[in-house]
């Protein structure tokens, strides 16, 4: 499958929480950040967490956030980020300045 | 740690960013039926009757309460346990059965 995104890309982790097995840390639903690296196109693990084995994969990014945007108290250095793989079907297109 | 981000809801298992205290870097030793546990995780995986996704998926269906109360081994045992059950390679009923002669086995050998 082809990468809809790229590197440098700002993009938004969907806010979806539904039941069972999500793969994108609750700390990133719903937060912009920039795409940090294509890592390749791998077999979707909440598909494979219940058992539905097939050939269709699903391209993983690197998405690369801000610390200080994530956590409202967070003391450390502005420029700290936080690397977080998450999978295309959870990244939307987002406002911002590429990077 | 309260993040930024929806409304901070979260699973279980799913603890970045939280207080954690510090980390115990002692190399554990590990008691014979762990290893067991650990064997048969590789078995399953070696057989194709489980993807490691599927045991994180029941692993993390163990819930709040038991995810925590148990230990690492614990936990991977009542989550392949549940998995198999699922996928109908044994019963309830022969699980259980299965059980008591292992007691019964351990007893007769004096094993705690």
């Amino acid at each position: 499958m082809t990468a809809r995104f790229r590197i440098g890309d700002v993009v938004r982790i969907r806010r979806a929480f539904p039941p069972g097995h999500v793969r994108t840390p609750y700390f990133t639903r719903g937060m912009s950040g920039v795409v940090d690296s294509v890592v390749g196109s791998f077999h979707n693990p909440e598909d494979l967490a219940y058992g539905r084995y097939n050939d269709a994969t699903l391209p993983l990014y690197r998405v690369r956030f801000k610390q200080a945007d994530l956590w409202p108290d967070y003391d450390g250095p502005a420029r700290d980020t936080t690397i977080v793989d998450i999978y295309e079907n959870w990244l939307e297109p987002a406002e911002g300045e590429q990077q | 740690m309260d993040c930024v981000g929806i409304n901070g809801v979260r699973r279980v298992h799913d603890m970045g960013g939280l207080d954690a205290g510090p980390i115990d870097r002692e190399e554990p030793e590990h008691a014979r039926w762990e290893k067991r546990i650990d064997a048969i995780r590789a078995l399953c995986s070696k057989r194709k009757l489980m993807r490691t996704d599927e045991l994180r998926r029941t692993t993390e269906d163990l819930g709040p309460g038991l995810y925590d109360a148990l230990s690492y081994h614990e936990r991977r045992c009542a989550a392949i346990t549940n998995m198999l059950l699922q996928k109908s390679l044994f019963t309830v009923d022969e699980l259980g059965r299965k059980m008591a002669e292992v007691e019964r086995r351990w007893a007769k050998a004096g094993k705690p």
